[in-house]
This record gives structure tokens, C-alpha cells and sequence, in this order.
């Protein structure tokens, strides 16, 4: 790799400008309605958060090389350059003060995908340099070690035994030929293991077969959240690789969001071809199974429970109706946020900026949005299925004194299984 | 050019052609630099196809979602009725479809004076009450740069000559009416060149982002 430097920034921001960029800055009137959409604006009322405004280094190449006016004007010698100076100035923006949740590109009048740009511009701050060093930290032990927290296959291992033991059941590794590949979180082996369980006895009820990978486990794309082709394509290919090796039908994404969007939706176009495999996140198998009558529940929860999407799961990926389905199966008293489902509020913890800790301040400030959803309701559980956001619910409620637990929703449906050879 | 005859043929005429191929040629660059781009091949398998939620993002983000508008509701509302104004004074006043069926062939049925009056009066307030918003919103102000004041006064004043020509108020008719006529003229050739591209652009912003939330199997 050469070194990282101002050109280098350059020309990778330049590499993403396509026609929907130039479409985008083309169209955007300085409204300031994405602001309205932002969490990190709406909790600090300060206007330096206005989402469009956080990818300016983008639009100042754009303008400058590719529009009209903006190389009339830089024949003349006259309008801003894209400095490092700029470029140094925008980190903070681009990294502390951005999720890319998507809500600006969803709100945006004339139709800006806003979120899309912060994901393009971060490709330029890291080319050049700019980017914060808790994503660059994770990102080199994730190149490194497999695992963005440096997590090795022998704690998963431990993890795998006391799962075998207390459930009874095998956890297949590296098993060919099998259905499912499953992927897991760094974060959710530590933070919250009652996750492999769940998967295990629910795979085993239903009848999928399924296995872990030895060569490679983890889910997360810590290339895609400080925005490197080359980190997160690598990752991806891990995946690919891991997959194929083993002639499964299927990769399934753990109750992670943004581990999702890596492989399901950007993976293929990091690697430059299709996945002969379908890629499915957790909770839209655990619907195909309710679908196809495999999953055989009994009993429901009665407490008030209240539901986070994920921005990666729902907004950005579509899954929307399938949580629901599956917290129908088992709850009595579910309750949505307000905005919920496409327009539901970020937690404040995505897109890297939960790795960040220069962002800590920021990302407790963006909570207070979900904290506002929260008190609206009034639940006396969360449940959600991306484990950054449960870590950074929980985090943030503790924060505020608000005693209202978080769940996965896999482990609720896993709580609730009918055991085979018992009556319902 | 002093006299106020000469000086509406000179831009009915001359200078009326000269705007049009500005606009004209400018706006056709912009487009064509902006489809010139293209777009890199997408790998991933899509869950539905881009062409018909492009179309519905199209037409849906002229109403904002209903948290936008709790938390915006002058933006939405002033927003929407002033551009709603302006077109209608535009295309709907009798003597402008005269004038585009002279130059296109194209007519269609027109609103009676004194309501394309009153809308144009209730547009030209609307554009008032948008730059003071403009200039006391902490996000907009902060956010706001020369063009977007120069947009504003390249909005407000077709509508404000065309409310002094209609209401007689300034003299002679032909001064007015000249003075009208060249501020469209202004506006068309700013308009390639500055983000009044928005007029047309934001049709193709708005089919990317549908198409792009539509494969995700996301209406946006």
C-alpha cells in the first residue's frame, strides 16, 4: 500500500462521484430539512451536524471537476480547494457526528441519498489520512486477527463448549454441504453469548442444518464502517471464501446491522461479482422458518414490550414486517415506537462511531433521540437484533437511570420453543 | 434603448432568443455531465427491481413524511405552497400559455386572472417569509451561501414584475411588462448554472434514491 496522502484522497473521492452524486448536489437548495432527520443535529442543536454539510470535501470535487460552473470557475483560479486542512476539519463530522443511518436520505425533499455520500467521502478520508484512530485501530486487527476486538477462535471455542453443555445440543464447525453458514459479532460472542446458544436450539427445533467456520466467523466489516474497498472487500472474500469451502446454500448474518449491509448488499460489489449463495440475516430466516409452520412456539411474554430497529436491518435493508411477524409469535402486549420500521431514529452507536472513542460525548448526546421514543411508550422491555444497538440501549438507559432491559429477539424466540416430543 | 417600446421588443426579441439557447445548451450540459457518470454495475441480488420505486420516489418526496412535518411544519407547508404559486402562476396564467403555444405549439386550458392573481400574491409572501426564515433558522443561516440568496432574488423578481405588470402599477406598460420579461430571461440563464438545475435535477435525485431504497425492497 503506498502512503496515505491528500492526492491519494483525492482521487478515491473522485472514484465515487457517479451520476447519482452529481444528480444529488446538483438538486440539493440548501433547505436544511436534513437536519430535521439527525439525531446528532436534534439533540445538540448545533447546525455544524446538518447532514449535507458533512459530505462538503465530496461536493467541492464534484463541483470543481466534473459540474459546469465549477470548472468555469477553477479555469478562472477562483472557489475553495479540498485541502488537508479541509479534510481534517470534516473528520470529526464525518466519523463522530454520522451513524450513516440513512434518515437524512430519507427525508431529503429533493431526494439526496445523503447517507450514501458519507460512506463514499469516509473512502477519501481514509486515502488521505483522516481517519479516527479507533476505526483504524479495529480495522488492522480485523485484517490482522479475523475479529475487529482481536477476538481468536479459542475463546469462541470455550464459548462453543459451555453452549454444548448447558443445551445439550451439537454446535456444528466446519461442516460441508450443509444449508446455513453462520456468522457472529466480535461484540455479541463478548457481550452477549446467550446469542449462540439461542441459534443452536432454534436450528436444531426447526430442523436447518448449519454450520460455524473454523477459517472464519465474524460477521462485521470494520472496512465498511471507516470506509476502505480494500480492508472490507478483504473481509468479504473471508466470507466468500469460507462459504464456498464449505458448498453451503446460505450465509446468515447475526443480530448485527451493519455486518448485514456489509455482506448482503455491499459485499458483492466490494468482490465485484454475485455470491453463488444467498445471504439472509438472522431475523429473515427465523421469519422463513415461522412462514414455512417450523417454528412451533408456546406461551407468550405479557410484559409491555417496545421494539429498536436496526437503521442497517430496516431502513437500509428492508426488513421490516419480520421482526414484527415473529414478536406477534411471542408476545402478548408489543407496542412500536412511534417512528418506527423506514423512519425509525438511530441509536446513535452505528457506523463506527461506537468503535470511536473520541465520539463517546456525541453518540451518549444522539441517544437522547431513542431515549425520547423510549419514554413515549413507556415499555417495560427493548427488544431489538443488532447487538451495537443493544450494547448502546443498554448503555444509554443505565446512563439516564431508566431501568427497562434490552433482549435479542432470537433468544426470545428461542425461550419460547416448543420442545420436540412434548405436547404444545 | 430609451425608449420603453424599443426596449420591450429588444427583449421579447434578441435577448429573449439569447436566454433560451443559454438555458437551453446549459441545462442540456448539466444533464448530460450528470448521466455521463453512469453508475458502477450493482452484484448484489436485488429483492425487487429499481425502475418502478425510482418512480414513486419521484412523485413521493413532494409531500413530507408526517415526523418532518411535525418537526418542520413551515418548510413543509410554506415550501410547498409557494412552489405550488409559482408554477401555477407560470403555466396556468392564460397570456404565458399564449406564449408557449406561440413557441411550442402546446396549449391547455388556463385559470381565470383574478385567482392566478391572488396566487401569485399569496407566492410572493410565501418567498418573503422563506428568506426570513432563511436568514433566522440557525441551520439555515448557517448553511446558506451567496447562491442561495441570489436564487431567491432570481425567484422573487419574474413574480414581483409580473404582479407590478398585471396590476398596472408601474408606467409605461411596455417598461414593466419589458422589465418582467427580462427578469425570466435573468433567471433562465442562471438557472444551468446555478442549483436551479434543482428544477429538473431533483427528478433524477429522487428516481436514484427510490431505485436505490427500491432494490433493498425499502419504499423511500
Amino acid at each position: 500500500m503506498t502512503a496515505l496522502s491528500l492526492d491519494r484522497g483525492l482521487a478515491a473521492l473522485r472514484d465515487e462521484i457517479d451520476a447519482p452524486v452529481a444528480a444529488f448536489f446538483s438538486s440539493c437548495v440548501h433547505c436544511g430539512l436534513c437536519a430535521q432527520a439527525c439525531p446528532f443535529y436534534i439533540e445538540t442543536g448545533d447546525p455544524k451536524y446538518t447532514p449535507i454539510l458533512k459530505v462538503e470535501p465530496l461536493r467541492l470535487l464534484w463541483e470543481q471537476e466534473l459540474s459546469l460552473w465549477g470548472r468555469l470557475k477553477a479555469m478562472l483560479g477562483i472557489g475553495r480547494k479540498v485541502t488537508d486542512e479541509m479534510l481534517e476539519e470534516w473528520e470529526p463530522l464525518l466519523y463522530d457526528s454520522c451513524t450513516m443511518c440513512g434518515r437524512c436520505s430519507m427525508v431529503c425533499p429533493v431526494g439526496n441519498d445523503i447517507q450514501s455520500m458519507v460512506r463514499k467521502t469516509r473512502e477519501g478520508m481514509v486515502a488521505s489520512g483522516h481517519a479516527p484512530a479507533g476505526l483504524i485501530e479495529a480495522s488492522a486487527r480485523a485484517i490482522r486477527t479475523g475479529s475487529p476486538m482481536g477476538l481468536t477462535w479459542k475463546t469462541l471455542e470455550a464459548q462453543i463448549k459451555h453452549v454444548e453443555s448447558s443445551s445439550g445440543l451439537e454446535v456444528p464447525v466446519d461442516r460441508e454441504g450443509v444449508e446455513y453458514l453462520a456468522l457472529l459479532s466480535s461484540m455479541e460472542v463478548i457481550n452477549f453469548p446467550e446469542y449462540l446458544e439461542a441459534i443452536t436450539r432454534i436450528f436444531h427445533h426447526a430442523g436447518v442444518t448449519w454450520t460455524l467456520s473454523k477459517d472464519y466467523f465474524e460477521a462485521t466489516n470494520a472496512g465498511v464502517q471507516i470506509g476502505s474497498r480494500d480492508i472490507a472487500a478483504e473481509l468479504v472474500q473471508r466470507i466468500v471464501d469460507a462459504a464456498v469451502g464449505l458448498r453451503v446454500q446460505g450465509v446468515i448474518s447475526p443480530e448485527c446491522g451493519h455486518a448485514y449491509t456489509a455482506v448482503r448488499w455491499e459485499g458483492p460489489n466490494l468482490i465485484e461479482k454475485p455470491y453463488p449463495f444467498e445471504v439472509l440475516h438472522i431475523i429473515e430466516l427465523l421469519d422463513k422458518l415461522r412462514a414455512e409452520g417450523r417454528l412451533k412456539t408456546s406461551g407468550k411474554v405479557t410484559d409491555r414490550l417496545s421494539m429498536h430497529d436496526p437503521c442497517n436491518l430496516a431502513r437500509k435493508s428492508g426488513v421490516i414486517d419480520q421482526q414484527r411477524n415473529l414478536m406477534d409469535l411471542v408476545a402478548e402486549n408489543f407496542v412500536d415506537l412511534k417512528e418506527h420500521g423506514r423512519f425509525q431514529w438511530c441509536c446513535g452507536a452505528g457506523g463506527g462511531v461506537s468503535s470511536n472513542e473520541r465520539a463517546d460525548e456525541l453518540r451518549m448526546a444522539a441517544f437522547k433521540r431513542k431515549k425520547a421514543q423510549i419514554e413515549e411508550i413507556e415499555p417495560d422491555r427493548m427488544v431489538t437484533m443488532c447487538a451495537t444497538c443493544r450494547t448502546q440501549l443498554e448503555e444509554g438507559l443505565e446512563e439516564f437511570n431508566m431501568d427497562i432491559p434490552v433482549v435479542g429477539l432470537t433468544e426470545i424466540i428461542a425461550d419460547h420453543l416448543v420442545e420436540k416430543g412434548k405436547p404444545a | 434603448m430609451s425608449d420603453p417600446m424599443e426596449f420591450l421588443l429588444w427583449v421579447k426579441g434578441p435577448m429573449f432568443e439569447l436566454a433560451l439557447t443559454i438555458f437551453g445548451i446549459g441545462l442540456a450540459a448539466r444533464i448530460v455531465e450528470i448521466f455521463l457518470l453512469g453508475r458502477k454495475p450493482n452484484y448484489a441480488k436485488p429483492r425487487r427491481g429499481e425502475l418502478a420505486p425510482g418512480f414513486r420516489t419521484l412523485i413521493s418526496r413532494t409531500v413530507a413524511d408526517p415526523g418532518t412535518f411535525a418537526r418542520a411544519p413551515f418548510d413543509v407547508v410554506v415550501g410547498l405552497v409557494w412552489h405550488l404559486g409559482f408554477l401555477i402562476a407560470l403555466l396556468l396564467f392564460i397570456p404565458h400559455i399564449e406564449l408557449i403555444n406561440s413557441l411550442l405549439g402546446l396549449a391547455w386550458p388556463g385559470l381565470p386572472n383574478p385567482l392566478v392573481d391572488a396566487v401569485t400574491a399569496v407566492t410572493i409572501l410565501s418567498l418573503i417569509a422563506v428568506l426570513i426564515h432563511r436568514i433566522t433558522h440557525p441551520v439555515k443561516k448557517y448553511i446558506s451561501t451567496f447562491e442561495d440568496y441570489l436564487i431567491w432574488v432570481a425567484t422573487f423578481l419574474p413574480l414581483i414584475t409580473g404582479y407590478l405588470a398585471y396590476h398596472r402599477l408601474i408606467n409605461p406598460y411596455p417598461l414593466i411588462l419589458g422589465l418582467h420579461i427580462l427578469c425570466v430571461e435573468i433567471f433562465l440563464i442562471l438557472l444551468p448554472f446555478t442549483k436551479l438545475t434543482h428544477i429538473f435535477t431533483a427528478f433524477i435525485a429522487r428516481w436514484y434514491t427510490g431505485a436505490t431504497f427500491g432494490r433493498k425492497g425499502v419504499v423511500s
